[in-house]
């Protein structure tokens, strides 16, 4: 089974590849409302990913599935959005951050350190449990009303190709922004990663644990320090959706979305949040307005967890994640 | 003092290995019995049955099934919601289409059926295992309740999508009224829990278990993984099946498939990790635990005599929620089924010191 | 060990202690009507749910305030936050029914049909004003619910004629965008017949709650240039419809939406670019200076007893639905007052008096509330009172009427309204209530 991975999983891009064109082979879709849906799919895709980023880099760094992203997205737009209210916001940006740190330190004190032989699942759980903490706290402190987040995304959206094609091919600038913000991040967290000496440290606390706390690497204070960049993480994945969205209690909900691409990148890859992203993002849009009316629609929410589903069938362990290997 | 077994000899193979070894064990459980079965309907108000003790008993048969899947056989599961929404459908669905079956064939037929789905949904556990699964499950919760939601032949083609169960008749019997529905589902909770409890002792129990604590281990000495792991997503899923036709028939009366989300399943979850996972009685506690919760919290501002307005309310309830759990973990990650077992241990000796 | 021991043995006692309080209920006061107000403050349909809580609380308030109560007999009111769901909204009413309320409004057009089974062995009046089930009309079926103001086969049918009026239907095309629960699918069995009868293409597009997802419907939309669109959403959905709207460049004059997705929740996040959105009025708009308001302001908000947070609150569109809402039921219990006296009034005797409602011009005027509501007149055959609508559109900053007054079309609607109900009849063993007696 083993020897054949590598095909299979050829395959099944293969496979995926096909589908994704398939609307305009086998069904009518003409070429430009394609593009569309796909440009559409792909940058949908790219704000996914900047939730799963942080699941990624707290799993990879302290072996915790933090499920409580969704609930720090969101309590990082609440506090911006209120923040920004009374001042500049810059300022509020700075603020937001430093409250997210101290969440940060918070979280690793509280609920982090005296769980930390616990199996996974435990882990699992109490993350949901400051996931609904989170929630719950946020909207007493700050409300539970839809807020607007001014930051000048632009809102309008913008035909190009017009002249190649007829009534052009629609973008929405607002994500294309939130696209670029994205790919910033990642470039500056992966710098963060092979050039600082935090970043190396982080990086051999994700590879073994006994062996970083060995060489002196102080274990607690690099994961509050693993949680902040999550929280920094959060931040601007809540500054981009919110904007998108406004800034509400559903946001939290966007985290649930941020589950099949990290399966499908692999728990412990950046550049796999990145690609299943993309991938989870474009299938789910091509299914939903080729393949939706023959199922009566509303097919997106389930689309991209089967689509992640059937992947992990191949390849347990996704896409760039680490084999495990079974020891008795 | 009060537990010890001394002088509780057995003389024989069955009576040791009854389920109840123990004769406090025994008092104590057959009393309870007793008392829900013939002081209870007696004792309590009719708010007491319809919002206490009636959604207590159907979610920890609920809870049950979900502590099969989770405690005992290790697979993690969040689209518990989707196959209780899959009984309760399917019993609507056999109950409308041919009245004749009783409701209690249609409820057992509704277990199947979910059965079958929890099988279904069960097989990527062969190839996939701990959070990987959780996702994966939630496919199935999310699948279910769009199908449940578009495939109009489901709800009997009702343009709303909300259906209402029809009224209650066991043999002819109507069912009506706050206590007999209480009596209802609490028969059928005490052999569901019989049954449960005997399964996990059994050799199915064990190759559940095994699997559980070191699969390769357990494959190596011969438990087929296969029929380990459908057998429990099968047993689980009957049990969640029930529960939710029950939920659906007795409790809510009618509903819409949003009633089982996916903050159904992770109300299921929480209720097994904060009972105890792998134990029957867990189930129970942890249900009475979520279940008593929100209606605490509600009440105790007004009875305290704080005002505080509903949606502050309603966000500490989230907040104690949140931190009920954490700290559960934190100061008993064996839930309060370990509380209990504890308790017992502590009243072996009690009130000596040694 | 021993003090971990402690916490925990402390802990169990909290709860065992919490148990025994839950299971005491206070009754309410014996000289006072009780009605609960089941209510949202959270969630994803807060931001809509709030508004209409502080209106219907405020009335209440203002009744006691300023009129003594209801001829005298005060009215005790609680709220019970069910956050849209339906378990929720069950586990409500069955704590507040202790406490003998008389009238229930849920909010929920779910909730409302699991509560509409259990009010019959209650004898509890479900007024679900400008929601609830659409077939519920018939009173003879339906004998405890009211579906006040319009049912959204009401308002299916007026936009309908509404568009109508810019031409001819036929070959043209409409989107359905629907929250995909039973709110927004019950408008669907009135489009499809009209479908029928107009001649144009019904596209329906569902969108699963809480609705944050409508990237791929709009991209439809787009694809599919349908003439107009209606939306059926509720929370948050409906601010997301309009700003994936804009994003697609969707013309928003020839966006429709129903009374519920059409308030100022809906349209501020989008602000200006939600300009020339429309909406279903039901009846009323975003009113602030009618005497209502200036009462609100004197008897309540001046001393500090106003519900909203603040008074830019009071007159916005579903502050005032929750008003009419409120202002409904308590007419509903004077109405009783008038057969059975100035006191405290049961279920049985609500039901009487919300099943002979009349609400004419000189009380519109009287209650402050003239150029709001259309008179009301409930009888047994019918449990809406009144079937009127009118469409009223965002300029920016503000809501205007836009059209006239639209009934809707009672040949198509009652056939359709019969049907279902004694389809209801028949599954749930119910005899059916014959109208022509006099009661």
């Amino acid at each position: 089974m083993e020897a054949l991975r590598r095909p299979v999983t050829l395959a099944f891009f293969a496979l995926l590849a096909a589908g994704a064109v398939s609307p305009m082979l086998i069904g009518s879709a003409r070429f430009p409302q394609w593009l569309e849906v796909a440009l559409g799919g792909l940058l949908t895709g790219v704000l996914y990913s900047l939730v799963a980023l942080g699941l990624v880099l707290i799993f990879k760094a302290s072996g915790v599935f933090n499920f409580a992203q969704g609930a720090m997205v969101l309590f990082a737009a609440l506090t911006l959005v209120r923040l920004a209210e009374k001042m500049p916001l810059v300022l509020a940006i700075a603020l937001t951050l430093a409250i997210m740190v101290a969440m940060a330190w918070i979280i690793e004190r509280v609920v982090l350190r005296p769980l930390v032989n616990q199996e996974g699942i435990v882990l699992f759980m109490a993350t949901l449990g400051v996931a609904y903490f989170l929630d719950g706290f946020g909207q007493s402190v700050w409300g539970s009303d839809i807020y607007t987040l001014h930051v000048g995304m632009p809102k309008e959206p913008k035909i190009i190709l017009e002249s190649v094609f007829d009534g052009g091919v629609l973008l929405d600038m607002e994500d294309v922004v939130a696209a670029v913000i994205a790919a910033v991040l990642v470039a500056a967290l992966t710098l963060f990663f092979q050039k600082t000496g935090t970043g190396r440290a982080l990086r051999a606390v994700a590879d073994d644990h006994q062996a970083a706390q060995s060489v002196g690497i102080p274990l607690n204070r690099i994961w509050v320090i693993v949680w902040s960049v999550a929280g920094l993480v959060a931040l601007v994945a809540g500054i981009v959706w919110g904007s998108k969205l406004g800034v509400q209690f559903s946001l939290s909900q966007v985290a649930l979305k941020a589950l099949p691409v990290v399966i499908l990148g692999g728990f412990t890859s950046i550049p796999g949040a990145i690609v299943g992203g993309l991938i989870i993002g474009l299938g789910e849009k091509l299914s939903e307005v080729y393949l939706g009316p023959a199922f009566g629609g509303g097919i997106e929410n389930w689309f991209a967890y089967v689509l992640a589903l059937v992947f992990l069938l191949f390849r347990p362990e996704g896409l760039f994640g680490e084999e495990t290997i079974d020891r008795v | 003092m009060i537990y010890r077994e001394t002088g509780q000899f057995k003389t024989t193979y069955a009576s040791d290995q009854q389920l109840f070894p123990i004769l406090q064990d025994r008092v104590f459980v057959i009393g309870l019995l007793a008392f829900a079965f013939v002081a209870v309907p007696f004792l309590a108000t009719d708010y007491l049955f319809r919002a206490i003790l009636t959604p207590f008993l159907i979610l920890s048969l609920a809870a049950l099934g979900l502590n099969i899947l989770v405690g005992y056989c290790g697979q993690v599961s969040l689209g518990t919601g989707g196959f209780m929404a899959v009984g309760a459908y399917a019993a609507y669905n056999f109950a409308v289409r041919v009245p004749q079956l009783d409701l209690l064939v249609v409820f057992i037929l509704a277990g199947l059926c979910a059965a079958l789905v929890g099988v279904v949904f069960g097989v990527p556990s062969l190839r996939i295992k701990g959070f990987y699964l959780a996702v994966a499950t939630l496919a199935a919760q999310f699948f279910i309740d769009w199908a449940f939601a578009r495939i109009a032949w489901f709800t009997n083609d009702t343009p709303s999508g909300s259906v209402s169960a029809p009224p209650l008749e066991f043999f002819g019997y109507l069912v009506h009224g706050p206590q007999e529905k209480y009596l209802l589902v609490l028969a059928i909770v005490s052999v569901a829990a019989l049954v449960a409890r005997n399964l996990t002792r059994g050799a199915i129990g064990r190759s559940w278990m095994a699997t559980r604590d070191m699969d390769v281990a357990a494959e190596v000495i011969g438990i087929r993984p296969l029929t380990a792991k459908l057998t429990a997503f099968a047993v689980s899923s009957f049990f969640v099946g029930m529960a939710g036709a029950l939920w659906a028939f007795v409790y809510l009366g009618s509903w819409e498939p949003l009633a089982f989300d996916v903050n159904r399943s992770f109300q299921l979850l929480f209720m097994v990790i904060i009972g105890g996972l792998g134990s029957i009685l867990g189930s129970f506690l942890g249900a009475a635990f979520i279940v008593i919760l929100p209606l605490v919290l509600n009440q105790l501002p007004t009875a305290l005599g704080i005002p505080l307005s509903t949606a502050m309310i309603s966000h500490i309830e989230f907040m104690v929620f949140g931190a009920l759990i954490v700290f559960f973990l934190i100061v008993e990650p064996r839930g309060l089924a370990r509380l209990w077992a504890i308790g017992k241990e502590k009243l072996r000796l009690w009130p000596f010191p040694h | 060990m021993k003090r971990d021991l402690r916490i925990k043995a402390a802990a169990v006692a909290l709860a065992v202690a919490g148990t025994f309080g839950v299971a005491l209920e206070a009754l309410a006061q014996s000289n006072e009507i009780f009605v609960p107000v089941l209510v949202y403050r959270t969630g994803p349909y807060a931001p809509n749910g709030v508004p209409w809580a502080d209106g219907f609380v405020d009335y209440l308030k203002l009744v006691n305030a300023r009129d003594g109560g209801v001829n005298g007999v005060k009215i005790a009111y609680e709220e019970c936050e069910t956050g849209y769901a339906t378990d929720r909204g069950v586990e409500c009413y069955e704590r507040l029914k202790s406490k003998h309320p008389v009238a229930f409004s849920p909010l929920s057009t779910g909730i409302t049909y699991a509560l509409t089974d259990k009010v019959y062995g209650d004898h509890i009046v479900l007024i679900t004003a400008g929601y609830g089930r659409a077939d519920s009309v018939d009173g003879a079926v339906f004998k405890w619910n009211f579906p006040m103001l319009g049912t959204y086969w009401d308002g299916a049918d007026i936009l309908v004629q509404h568009v109508k009026k810019k031409g001819s239907l036929k070959g043209k095309k409409i989107a359905l965008v629907y929250h995909d629960s039973p709110y927004g699918k019950e408008p669907i069995p009135v489009l499809e017949e009209l479908a029928k009868k107009e001649g144009f293409e019904l596209v329906k597009l569902p969108v699963t709650a809480p609705g944050v997802e409508q990237k791929a419907t709009w991209l439809q939309i787009r694809q599919q240039r349908p003439d107009y669109v209606f939306v059926w959403g509720w929370g948050v959905m409906n601010s997301t419809a309009l700003k994936e709207a804009i994003a697609v460049s969707y013309p928003r004059g020839q966006i429709y939406g129903v009374w519920w997705s059409a308030a100022e929740p809906d349209v501020v996040p989008a602000e200006m670019a939600a300009k020339g959105y429309n909406g279903l009025a039901l009846g009323h708009s975003a009113e602030k200076t009618n005497p209502i308001h200036k009462d609100m302001v004197k008897y309540l908000y001046d001393k500090g007893q106003g519900t909203a947070k603040s008074k830019d609150e009071i007159g916005s569109v579903l502050y005032n639905r929750g008003m009419l809402s409120a202002i409904l039921t308590v007419e509903s219990i004077r109405s009783a007052q008038k057969k059975y006296g100035n006191r405290v009034v049961t279920g049985d005797e609500v039901q009487w008096g919300a099943e002979h409602l009349t609400i004419d011009a000189t009380r519109i005027k009287a209650l402050g509330v003239d150029g709001m509501m259309q008179p009301v007149k409930t009888s047994c055959a019918d449990h809406g009172g009144v079937h009127m609508a009118r469409i009223h559109t965002w300029d920016g900053g503000e809501w205007s009427y836009t059209s006239d007054w639209y009934k809707s079309e009672s040949n198509v609607l009652n056939p359709m309204i019969k049907a279902s109900a004694e389809k209801y009849a028949a599954e749930k063993k119910i005899t059916p209530a014959d109208c022509g007696k006099a009661s």
